[in-house]
Order: C-alpha cells, then sequence, then structure tokens
C-alpha cells in the first residue's frame, strides 16, 4: 500500500465533491435539511391544541377552572359551544381537537366535596397527540382540584363509542368516574422522566437520535455514488488499468468522505444547541470519537453497495433502504426496541444505528462515558472492520 | 544483430520491459465469450518489442475485447496471453504496472483540469517525487497544454484531449502501451500529430497495440493483424498484406451514381465497394474488365467517367478479406 496513491485519491475526490454543487448539497445542505425538517416535524410535545368549552355550569368555579386551561400553552381555546351539537360541530369540522364539557353540578359538586365530574372527548385520528392531551387534562384537573384543596375533579367518558373494528374518528376518556385523580400514576410518570430530561422535553431526546439517523443516511448515500460513479463514466476502466491497489482506492474514497461526515456531526451538533436548545452534556470529544466510529462503518457500508451496484440509481436506492429505513424503524430511535416483536428485536442488532442513537442519547442526555457503551463500541467497530473488509474483497480490478 | 541499447524515455532512468525474450505480447487461441456471443473467437498473435502493432477491424469485431484481455482487466474465457513476461491471467497486476492503457471511452476526469488529471496520474502511477514535474512538463508540451493547463478538461477539444489521455497513460514511462481506437472521432491534422507521437515513442523503444478502424492509419503500423468477427483473417506487415492478399486487380471506376452503380456491378458478380465519391472493383484480370464494365455501367444509364487500374490500398485488401471471409 502506498500513501502516495491515498493521497492522490483523497485529492481527487476532495476535488471533485468541491466543485461539483450537487455533491457539496448532498454533503452538507442535506444533513442540516434533515435535522430541520425531522427537528421540527418530529416531536412529542404538544402544544396549543384547539378547544372547544361547553360551560354549561356559567359560575365562577367553571370559569376558573377553564381559565387553567387557556393559561396552559397546551391549550387554545378556540370556541364556546352553546349546545352539545356544537361541540360534535368543533370536532367533527376539525376546528378543534378538544372539547371539555363542564356540567351543570360542577361548581355544587365542588363547594360540596363530592366528585365534580367533566365530559372531555378528544379527536382520535391522530391517537399519539391524542393520548398525551389526555394526559395534559388529567394533570390540569389535577392541579387545580389539588389547589381548590376540595373535591377532586375527574374525567369520565362520553357515552359514544366507536363500532368494532373502525379507528374511532374520536376519542373518548377512559375517565374512571369516582376515583381521586391523586392517586392515578400520571403524576409518577413524569417524575421518572424527569431525571434524565428535566425539561421535559422531547426535543432534548430526539435530536440526538435524528442525529444519529441522519448520519446514517448521509454516510451510505455520500460513498455509495463514488464508485458506482466512476464506473458509470468510464473513469473506472481507466483506474483499474492502474497498479492502484483496491484498499488503496478505497481508503482515499472513505478518507474524504469521512472527513465530510465528521463535519456533518459537528454541524448537526451545533445546530442541535444553538438552534434546538438542545443541550449536549457528555463530553464533545467522546462523541466525534464514537461518530467516526459509526461514520468508518456507515461510509463502508456505502462503497460495499457502490462496488457491487455498479449503477448510482441503483446504489442511492439500496443504500437508502438499507440505511435509512432501518435507522428510522428499527434503531429505537421512533419505536423502543423492547417493545418490538422478538424477531425484529434481533434484527435490530445487525444495524449500527441501534448503537449510535444509544450512544448519541447516552451522551447527550446522561453524559455517559465509553465505559458504560462498550458493548455497543465494541459491536460497532466490529460492523464497520467486517463491511469494510467485504468491501475491499468485493472490489475486482476487472470489467465483468 | 545486437540491439542496440534504447533510451526510450528523453526526460529520465528508462523502465525496459524487465522480460528477456524479444517478444512484448503474445497470444495463444484466445477466446472471449458473452453469453452465446463470441467476441473474441480463438485468436493469436504476437507482437514484438518497439514494434507499432495495428489491429484492425470493423466496430465490434473484437479489438477492444482483446485490448482489454490483454490489459488485464477482462479475464479471457479461453486460451493463453503474456504481455511483458506475465501471464494475463494470473499475473492481471503485474501487467498493470507494465503497461499504458488508453480506453477506447475517453476516460480522464473531465472534472478535474488539465494538471489536476496529470498530477492524479502521476500518484496512481506512483511516479516518483524527483520525476513528476519533468513528467507533468513533458505531457503539458506533448499535448500543447502549457497555456491551459489549469482548464477543465471537458472544455479541451476532441483531439487534444486524446493527447492528454494518452500521456497521462504514460505518465510511469511504461515500456508497452495499450492504445484502443485513440483516434476514434479525431481531425485529421490531430490524427496525424497523434501518430507522429506514437512514431516518437516506438523510436525510443516502447512497444504500441493500437487499434483502429482507419485503414489510412494501418499505413503507419509496423505489423498489422485484421480481426472481423473475433476471428484474425490476416496478418503481416502493410507490405505483406498487400502482396498476399491482393492477388487481383482493382479498379477505380468514377461514377456520377455511386450506390446504383454499385448494385449493377454487384449484380454482375464483380466485387465492388464505394470509396468516397468512386467505387473499387476487385477482378482476376482488370485490363480485361475496364470494357464490359463501361458497357455494363452505359447500358443502365450511368454516366462513367475515368477507369483505371490502381495500386490496392490496405482497404482494398481489408474489404476483400471481409468480403471472401
Amino acid at each position: 500500500m502506498k500513501l502516495m496513491r491515498i493521497k492522490a485519491i483523497v485529492k481527487k475526490e476532495a476535488i471533485q465533491i468541491l466543485r461539483d454543487p450537487l455533491s457539496l448539497a448532498m454533503a452538507f445542505l442535506m444533513p442540516v435539511m434533515l435535522l430541520f425538517i425531522f427537528g421540527y416535524a418530529i416531536t412529542m410535545d404538544v402544544d396549543n391544541l384547539s378547544t372547544v368549552v361547553y360551560d354549561r355550569d356559567k359560575s365562577s368555579m367553571s370559569r376558573e377552572f377553564i381559565a387553567e386551561f387557556r393559561e396552559s400553552r397546551y391549550f387554545t381555546i378556540v370556541g364556546y359551544a352553546e349546545k352539545q351539537a356544537d361541540i360534535d360541530r368543533y370536532i367533527d369540522s376539525g376546528l378543534a381537537r378538544v372539547a371539555i364539557s363542564i356540567p351543570e353540578d360542577f361548581s355544587k359538586n365542588m363547594k360540596t366535596g363530592r366528585n365534580a365530574e367533566i365530559q372531555v372527548a378528544v379527536d382520535g385520528s391522530d391517537s399519539n397527540t391524542a393520548t398525551i392531551a389526555l394526559g395534559y387534562i388529567s394533570a390540569i384537573s389535577e392541579l387545580y382540584s389539588q389547589r381548590i384543596n376540595k373535591a377532586p375533579v375527574t374525567t369520565f367518558n362520553s357515552p359514544h363509542s366507536g363500532r368494532e373494528g373502525e379507528v374511532p374518528r374520536t376519542l373518548f376518556v377512559e375517565g374512571a368516574t369516582g376515583y381521586p385523580l391523586a392517586g392515578v400514576p400520571l403524576i409518577v410518570t413524569p417524575r421518572m422522566r424527569v431525571w434524565y430530561n428535566p425539561e421535559l422535553k422531547s426535543r432534548n431526546f430526539i435530536v440526538p437520535g435524528l442525529i444519529a439517523v441522519i448520519m446514517a443516511i448521509i454516510a451510505a448515500l455520500l460513498t455509495s455514488l463514488t464508485i458506482a460513479r466512476e464506473w458509470e463514466r468510464g473513469t473506472m476502466e481507466q483506474l483499474i488499468s492502474t497498479p492502484v491497489k483496491p484498499p488503496e482506492l478505497i481508503i482515499g474514497k472513505l478518507f474524504t468522505y469521512f472527513i465530510i461526515g465528521l463535519i456533518d456531526v459537528l454541524m448537526s451538533t451545533l445546530i442541535g444547541i444553538y438552534l434546538f436548545d438542545v443541550p449536549l452534556k457528555g463530553s464533545p470529544l467522546l462523541l466525534m470519537m464514537l461518530s467516526s466510529l459509526f461514520l468508518f462503518g456507515g461510509l463502508s457500508l456505502g462503497i460495499l453497495i457502490s462496488v457491487v451496484a455498479k449503477s448510482q440509481l441503483i446504489a442511492s436506492q439500496v443504500s437508502i433502504i438499507v440505511s435509512y429505513l432501518p435507522a428510522l424503524l428499527l434503531s429505537g430511535f421512533m419505536f423502543s426496541i423492547s417493545n418490538m416483536p422478538g424477531p425484529l428485536q434481533i434484527v435490530s442488532y445487525i444495524i449500527p444505528a441501534r448503537y449510535f442513537v444509544t450512544m448519541l442519547k447516552a451522551i447527550y442526555l446522561k453524559d455517559s462515558a465509553l465505559n458504560l457503551l462498550v458493548f455497543e463500541t465494541v459491536l460497532l467497530s466490529i460492523f464497520g472492520f467486517l463491511v469494510f473488509m467485504i468491501a475491499n474483497r468485493k472490489f475486482k480490478k476487472r470489467i465483468e | 544483430m545486437k540491439e542496440k541499447p534504447l533510451d526510450p524515455w528523453p526526460l529520465g532512468p528508462s523502465n525496459p520491459d524487465k522480460s528477456h525474450s524479444d517478444t512484448a505480447v503474445s497470444v495463444t487461441n484466445l477466446t472471449r465469450n458473452f453469453g452465446d456471443f463470441v467476441a473474441v473467437d480463438n485468436i493469436s498473435l504476437s507482437v514484438k518489442k518497439g514494434e507499432i502493432f495495428g489491429f484492425l477491424g470493423p466496430n465490434g469485431a473484437g479489438k477492444s475485447t482483446t485490448i482489454k484481455m490483454l490489459c488485464g482487466l477482462l479475464m479471457p474465457s479461453g486460451g493463453t496471453g503474456f504481455v511483458g513476461g506475465y501471464d494475463i491471467v494470473k499475473q492481471s497486476e503485474e501487467i498493470k504496472r507494465t503497461i499504458g492503457y488508453m480506453s477506447q471511452k475517453f476516460s480522464l476526469y473531465d472534472d478535474l483540469t488539465v494538471e489536476e488529471n496529470i498530477d492524479f496520474f502521476s500518484g496512481i502511477y506512483g511516479v516518483p517525487d524527483g520525476k513528476k514535474t519533468g513528467r507533468k512538463e513533458w505531457v503539458l508540451e506533448m499535448a500543447e497544454l502549457g497555456d491551459r493547463k489549469t482548464n477543465l478538461t471537458r472544455t479541451l477539444p476532441g483531439g487534444i484531449k486524446q493527447r492528454l489521455a494518452l500521456g497521462c497513460a504514460i505518465l510511469h514511462e511504461p515500456p508497452i502501451i495499450f492504445l484502443d481506437e485513440p483516434t476514434s472521432g479525431v481531425d485529421p491534422i490531430s490524427r496525424r500529430n497523434f501518430w507522429n507521437l506514437i512514431y516518437e515513442m516506438s523510436k525510443s523503444g516502447t512497444t504500441t497495440f493500437v487499434t483502429t478502424h482507419y485503414m489510412d492509419e494501418a499505413e503507419y503500423c509496423n505489423r498489422l493483424a485484421l480481426i472481423y468477427r473475433g476471428r484474425i483473417i490476416a496478418h503481416g506487415t502493410p507490405g505483406e498484406l498487400k502482396e498476399d492478399y491482393m492477388k487481383r486487380d482493382v479498379l477505380e471506376i468514377e461514377v456520377n451514381k455511386v450506390i446504383e452503380a454499385m448494385d449493377i456491378l454487384r449484380m454482375h458478380d464483380i466485387e465492388t465497394a464505394i470509396f468516397g465519391s468512386s467505387l473499387h472493383a476487385t477482378l482476376e484480370d482488370g485490363d480485361k474488365a475496364i470494357p464490359v464494365i463501361k458497357r455494363i455501367l452505359e447500358e443502365a444509364r450511368i454516366e462513367v467517367g475515368k477507369i483505371e487500374k490502381i495500386i490496392p490500398s490496405l482497404e482494398d485488401v481489408f474489404v476483400t478479406l471481409i468480403e471472401t471471409s
């Protein structure tokens, strides 16, 4: 292996990338764009839910209760209903996603220390948002009753229910009638989260995972084009007629994209910190070190795809399928691995993004040190090494 | 006769063919199939050191397939071959250190500048640091690109691109070079310049294996092989080919309607081919045939100008060989 040849390849690749607006955009703009799109789109926080209120009690107490909702950032009251039909209209038309109905005896029950019940209807077509909304409503109700220090306000489900086998358009609160909310484990759940994410911001754990997913895509996609492009343009025929050795060519190409990958990680981290307000608790050095390890595997995977595919179109599609989809769905970024069916859990072990998502979350949120990430580090190293070796073996200096 | 020592490269120590025989390339029963299609069918040939060997044939005859096998880029389906003393099947990497290859398709990086391409291939071929500048200057001068070294390669005209491609393929001063249709699509003056360059290198001892479908270029080669449908149908020096294969006479016929005249003569079983604005007819006895041909054509209301016996060109030889094979 000659350093001179590797240097020549690195220089050539760098010039080609810098001179090609498309490559540049893919190398530096795409990760930022993905970070923005996903960073803003994927959020488990539910803000400003449009809410309609039907206050049948019309007392100072009920107004005070409604004010609790109005003042929270989770709900925006978009209208007040005069009759039950108004609520249906609001929800059906999509004007409101939440309806809160306060019965006539609300203040009477509160004053006499009996259970005061409110009726809540939530648009269940987005079940995730609906579940979170229900949690907020319960929490607000509970805080209110604690503050008033009187009878608890409970929520109960409306008599309507969807037919079986049909996705309910409207999800009704499974309220426990007459059940004091103080004992409901709702209050326990947030407390568990508070440990690593005190602001309870989903972005704090989404962004690190997102960086992992984006790097998985970018790494594979960037290199997947590089060898296929040379076959397509005919420059590979010249290259394979020279004494260049496959590892020299592969290392030369890897190195160039490796630098780009590291710049991308750095950019993503800075955007995370300064734009999304996601603090990096752990060591930036460890972050870069482990990112390097992940990039090595991801970039090698792209090279392997490129070597086998020999066409840019096929290579880019294959690399998206083998990097993007598993990184998004099976890495534990979106769906918790422990909740997956057994076979999928096993599959997730061969997905390098899985280890990188764990690593980044641990460094970002918990300031984990390397000794806590040994398992992930070892498996990522094995993955990178294997893929690199296979890519080298598969690259033939012959025309098929 | 003792061979006089050669200095193939004016700009530094040579990198001579290390094998001791005087054969640079030898091939025996070389075959390559693509599925059912036999691209190269059992060919045998040999090229002496320092020779310009022309490999002629129409498009699709198997020229590129052969050259790729010789460069260690393509595995033969059968037969053996040696280039610079190395086995084309087992020692393809050794061959790649010995040769310079210029493929038919332009294969430099057209998004790199002239200089960047030279530097890249200099690095890839492992040209030592001490010689890099000299070799670069040589290529720039040879391709007449001294004032355009910072131009993007894609902006260069075809002929200059070909010269640059040749320059990059021989940066490392290989003793054997393979050129696959180096002049296709290049204007006649550039073609002549290109051949002058090949001559220069040959004079300094470089073996050149060149494919072409331009018959006039065949005359520049020391020795030739004609390949047609994967088979070598003739080989020898240009002179030998003309003598051995052209025992018959060639008539040049000037007519106003070339295609119609050809069809009519062919109906009379006279071997005819179009050469520019006239016809060449190949016959046993030219002198006797002149009045016959004149009559046939005039009966068909075709104006006949001059008809005369000419010295056959290689093109005539080639056309005859193809038509009789």
